[in-house]
C-alpha cells in the first residue's frame, strides 16, 4: 500500500516534469503558431491579435499555470492548426496506436517464448552458436529498417497490401488489423530477438543450477527437468523484461507510424510540433509519459506478483 | 522489360516533345507505360473520386483564414465569390449574375444572382453578401485583400444590386472580389465545417486522414459530375506515390519528373505549371547582395538550363523575372534570357565588384519542399565553379516563414512565389520598397515609381506597360536569381476526363467525369 502511494506520487511528479519540459521547448525553438495561422501574408497587427487571443502576451509562468489547472481539469485545449478540442481529435488516434502497440505485444509475446524455449533447450553446440549469432543481428536491425524492407517486398513486389494506404477500425475492424500486422512486426522482430536471447541465457543459466542436478540424479528425464523446474524459474526475469518492452513498444510506433503512414499519436505528434501545435504536442507528451510510468509501475507489481520472495518497499 | 523501357522513353520523349511546342500554362497528355492490367480493362469507375494529397489540411477552413495552399486548393470547389476565375484566368460570374463597372473605374455594382443556395440549404440574399465583405475585411489574413476592401467608401443596396463605391480606380479590384467567398451571415463554424455555396459542399474532415466533399445538388449553374470527393491525406510523396501506383488514387497533382518515368498503372500524365516563380531570392541589403555587380554575376554563373536538365529532365519554363508565364499579358518570355551561362563574365563582374577571389555565403531552404532544396544543390555547385562558395542550411517552414521572410534574417533563400491575390500586382507588389512583405530589402526608385504608376492607371494598355517596366527594372538590376516556374505533373485515371490547368495554385472537380 505504502509502495503504491510511493508509485503514485512519482508519477505525478514525472507528469509535471515532463509537462514543464515540453512546454518550456517550445519556448526555445524558433518559429511561433501565429505564422502558421496567419499565413505568411497577414499584417503584424493580425499576429498581434491573435497572440493576445492565444495568450501568448503573458508571462510563461501564467501560461504554464493555466495549461495546467485546465487539464487537471480534464480540459486539453483545443488545437491552434484544426480550431478543434484536442479530446475529440485524440480519441481515434489513441485507439489505433494502441491496438499497433497491443498487436505487437502479442506478436512479442506469442513468438519470442517458444522460440526462447527453442533456443534454451538446444544442444548441438554448432546450431546454438549460429543461433545466438542470428539473434544478436536480428536484435540490432532498427524498425524502421524492417518496415521499410516489408512496404518493399510485401506492398510494392508482391503487392499484397497498398503502402500508404490505411482503413480505419470506424470503418472495418478486421481490415484495420490486418494493416496492423506488418508494422507491428516490425517493431516485434528486434524485441522478440532481445526476448530470445534473455530466455536462452536465463534457462542456461537455470540449467547449471543444483536443484537441476539433484532432480537428475534422482532419475527425472531431461526434458521433464526442463518442463518441471527450469521454465517456470527462467520465466521470471523475462516477464518483467516483456513489461517494459510494453512501454517502449509504444514509443516505437511513433517511428513506424511514419514507415506505414498510420494515422496514430506518432504522426499527429511530429506534425504539430512542426505546426507549433502546441495544446495537441503537450497532451501527446503528458499521455505517452503517463503510459510509460504507468507500464513500469504495473511491471514492478507483475515481478511481485511471480516472485513472492520478492517485496516491494 | 525491354519493352517497357522503350515505352517509358518514348513517354517522356512525347513529354519533351510536346513541351517544347508549347507556351506555359498549356496542357500536354500522355500515358505511363501500363502493367497487364490496366484499370480501364475492369469495370465502369463509380461516380467518385478519389485524389491523393501529400499534405495534411491542418488550418482553419473558414474561407478568410485559410492560409495553406493546400486547403485554398481544396476549398475552391466549396467557395466562390461574388466572380470567380476559370482556367483561362478571367474572372467570370458566379455568385453574381452581372457586374457593371462605371466608366471612371471607382463604381462596381454586382446583381445577385436568382436561386443561389447555401450548402446548409439557406437562399443567398444580399444580407449575405454583405455580411461576407464585413467579416472578410476585418478577418482575413490577406493584408492585400484588406488593404483592396478597405478603400470601400460606400456600400449601396437596391433590390438584387450592390454597388460599391471606391475611393480610387482600382484596376484589380475584381480579383479581390474573387477572394471575398460568399458566406452565410452570422453562421460560426466555418472554421470546422465551413458552408458556401460552390458546386461542392464539404462533408468532413478527419485529421490527417480525409477530407470528403459531395456534390451540391441545388447548385445554381451546371452541376458538378461527380457525386463524391474523397481527399486522402498521406505524410509524404513517396507514401502518396506508392499507393498512386497501386491503383488506390485516381488523381494525383504536383509529382515529380522521376514519379512520372516510375509510374507503371497505365494512368495518364497530364503536364502544366505549378504557376510560381522559383528564384535563388537575394537579400539586397546585405553584404555582397547589396552590390548590384555581384548579384549580375551570381545571374551569369548559375546554368539554369543545366539546373532544368538535372532536376527535371529540363521541365519546366525560365521565367527572368517575378512574373510566370500564365500571366500572358504581362509574361516577357525575353527577360528569361538577360542572363546567358557565362562563368568568365560573372568572374569579370565579381572582380570588378572587389571579390577577385570570389565570396562564402549561405542559402537558407526550407526543408519540407523538396523541389527547392534541389535546385539550391544544384546552384551551389555551379556557383563554386566561379569561386563562390555557398552553403545550404535547412532550415522548416516556421522558421523559414520567422527568419527569413519575417525578419529578413539571411543571405540567400530558394523558394517560389505565387499571387496570392490571383492578380499581377500580387507579384510585384511585394518588391516595392516599403512593402512590409519585401523579403529581399529591393529598394529602387524607379520601380517604385513605376508600379505607383500602373496602381494609379485605369488604361489597361498602359497598367501593362508599366508592369511590364517594373519586370524590366528586377531583370536589370538583377534583383533576385530568377530560374523558373516548376512544371506541375498530374496523374490522373485513364477514365477521368475534363481535368483542367487554372493559373491558380487549385483544382476544379466540377469538371472531371469518367468515361463509361
Amino acid at each position: 500500500m505504502k509502495y503504491i502511494l510511493k508509485k503514485g506520487f512519482t508519477l505525478i511528479i514525472t507528469l509535471f516534469i515532463v509537462s514543464l519540459l515540453a512546454f518550456l521547448a517550445f519556448q526555445v525553438i524558433p518559429g511561433d503558431p501565429t505564422t502558421k495561422l496567419l499565413g505568411t501574408e497577414a499584417t503584424e497587427e493580425a499576429k498581434a491579435e491573435l497572440r493576445a487571443e492565444l495568450g501568448f502576451d503573458q508571462p510563461v509562468p501564467v501560461r504554464y499555470w493555466n495549461w495546467l489547472t485546465d487539464f487537471l481539469r480534464g480540459d486539453m485545449g483545443e488545437s491552434y492548426s484544426y480550431h478543434m478540442p484536442v479530446r475529440e481529435m485524440l480519441g481515434e488516434k489513441l485507439v489505433i496506436t494502441f491496438l499497433l502497440t497491443l498487436v505487437s505485444f502479442a506478436f512479442t509475446i506469442l513468438l519470442s517464448i517458444p522460440l526462447g524455449i527453442l533456443a534454451g533447450s538446444i544442444r548441438i553446440r554448432w546450431l546454438d552458436s549460429l543461433i545466438t549469432a542470428l539473434d544478436q543481428v536480428v536484435m540490432s536491425i532498427p524498425p524502421f529498417f524492417i518496415g521499410i524492407v516489408a512496404c518493399f517486398v510485401f506492398g510494392i513486389t508482391l503487392r499484397w497490401f497498398v503502402p500508404g494506404n490505411f482503413i480505419s477500425y470506424t470503418e472495418d475492424w478486421g481490415a484495420c488489423l490486418g494493416y496492423l500486422i506488418l508494422p507491428a512486426l516490425s517493431i516485434a522482430i528486434p524485441r522478440i530477438a532481445m526476448t530470445v536471447k534473455m530466455l536462452r541465457g536465463a534457462i542456461h543459466r537455470e540449467l547449471e543450477q543444483d536443484y537441476v542436478r539433484t532432480a537428475r540424479s534422482r532419475g527425472a528425464g531431461r526434458g521433464d527437468v526442463l518442463r518441471r523446474h527450469v521454465f517456470k524459474n527462467a520465466l521470471l526475469p523475462v516477464i518483467t523484461f516483456l513489461a517494459v518492452s510494453a512501454a517502449e513498444i509504444m514509443t516505437g510506433t511513433i517511428i513506424i507510424e511514419q514507415v506505414f503512414t498510420i494515422p496514430g499519436v506518432g504522426q499527429l505528434l511530429l506534425a504539430s510540433i512542426s505546426n507549433r501545435d502546441f495544446p495537441v504536442v503537450q497532451a501527446i507528451v503528458v499521455i505517452l509519459a503517463a503510459w510509460i510510468v504507468l507500464v513500469n509501475f504495473a511491471a514492478d507489481l507483475l515481478y511481485q506478483l511471480v516472485d513472492p520472495r520478492i517485496r516491494l518497499r | 522489360m525491354k519493352k517497357r523501357i522503350l515505352a517509358v522513353f518514348l513517354a517522356v520523349a512525347a513529354l519533351t516533345c510536346s513541351l517544347s511546342a508549347c507556351s506555359g500554362g498549356a496542357t500536354t497528355q500522355t500515358t505511363t507505360p501500363s502493367d497487364e492490367t490496366t484499370p480501364s480493362s475492369q469495370a465502369p469507375h463509380a461516380n467518385e473520386l478519389t485524389v491523393g494529397i501529400a499534405q495534411d489540411l491542418d488550418d482553419s477552413l473558414d474561407p478568410y483564414q485559410m492560409t495553406a495552399a493546400g486547403t485554398r486548393e481544396v476549398m475552391f470547389n466549396v467557395f466562390e465569390g461574388l466572380v470567380k476565375p476559370d482556367a483561362d484566368g478571367n474572372y467570370v460570374n458566379a455568385v453574381a449574375s452581372d457586374v457593371n463597372i462605371s466608366e471612371d473605374g471607382t463604381t462596381y455594382v454586382f446583381t445577385l444572382r436568382d436561386g443561389v443556395v447555401f450548402h446548409n440549404g439557406k437562399t443567398c440574399t444580399t444580407d449575405d453578401v454583405l455580411y461576407s465583405f464585413e467579416t472578410c475585411a476585418a478577418t482575413t489574413v490577406n493584408s492585400a485583400v484588406a488593404e483592396a476592401l478597405s478603400a470601400i467608401t460606400a456600400t449601396n443596396v437596391q433590390g438584387n444590386d450592390i454597388a460599391f463605391t471606391l475611393s480610387a480606380p482600382n484596376s484589380d479590384f475584381l480579383s479581390y472580389v474573387a477572394s471575398v467567398y460568399i458566406v452565410p451571415a452570422d453562421y460560426d463554424q466555418q472554421a470546422t465545417q465551413p458552408v458556401g455555396t460552390g458546386p461542392f459542399k464539404f462533408v468532413s474532415r478527419s485529421v490527417q486522414e480525409n477530407i470528403i466533399l459531395e456534390k451540391h445538388a441545388e447548385y445554381y449553374g451546371e452541376a458538378a459530375h461527380l457525386d463524391k470527393v474523397t481527399y486522402k491525406i498521406y505524410a509524404d510523396g513517396t507514401a502518396l506515390f506508392t499507393a498512386l501506383d497501386a491503383g488506390a488514387l485516381d488523381l494525383v497533382a504536383h509529382l515529380t519528373i522521376d514519379q512520372v518515368n516510375n509510374l507503371t498503372n497505365g494512368y495518364q500524365v497530364l503536364e502544366g505549371t505549378m504557376n510560381l516563380v522559383q528564384a535563388m531570392y537575394l537579400n539586397n541589403a546585405v553584404a555582397p547582395f547589396d552590390n548590384e555587380l555581384v548579384r549580375q554575376a551570381m545571374c551569369y554563373a548559375v546554368d539554369v538550363d543545366a539546373m532544368l536538365a538535372i532536376t527535371s529532365e529540363g521541365h519546366g519554363t525560365k521565367v527572368g523575372s517575378s512574373m510566370y508565364p500564365a500571366f500572358g499579358k504581362y509574361f516577357d518570355a525575353s527577360l528569361a534570357d538577360a542572363y546567358p551561362y557565362d562563368p568568365d563574365k560573372a568572374m569579370e563582374l565579381l572582380a570588378q565588384a572587389g571579390y577577385p577571389d570570389g565570396f562564402s555565403f549561405t542559402v537558407k531552404v526550407p526543408s519540407n519542399y523538396q523541389p527547392h532544396v534541389d535546385t539550391a544543390t544544384v546552384l551551389v555547385e555551379q556557383l563554386s565553379a566561379v569561386g563562390i562558395n555557398a552553403e545550404i542550411q535547412l532550415v522548416d517552414w516556421n522558421t523559414w516563414v520567422e527568419d527569413v521572410y519575417g525578419n529578413r534574417n539571411f543571405q540567400a533563400t530558394v523558394v517560389g512565389f505565387d499571387s496570392s491575390t490571383l492578380n499581377a500586382s500580387g507579384m510585384l507588389a511585394r518588391w516595392v520598397s516599403d512593402n512590409s512583405k519585401n523579403m529581399i530589402n529591393f529598394n529602387n526608385a524607379d520601380y517604385d515609381a513605376a508600379y505607383a504608376a500602373a496602381q494609379n492607371t485605369v488604361d489597361d494598355e498602359a497598367q501593362t506597360a508599366y508592369y511590364k517596366e517594373c519586370l524590366q527594372i528586377l531583370s536589370d538590376t538583377a534583383a533576385n536569381v530568377y530560374l523558373q516556374d516548376l512544371a506541375d505533373f498530374v496523374a490522373v485515371h485513364p477514365d477521368l476526363k475534363g481535368y483542367e490547368f487554372y493559373p491558380l495554385y487549385v483544382i476544379d472537380m466540377s469538371n472531371l467525369y469518367f468515361e463509361q
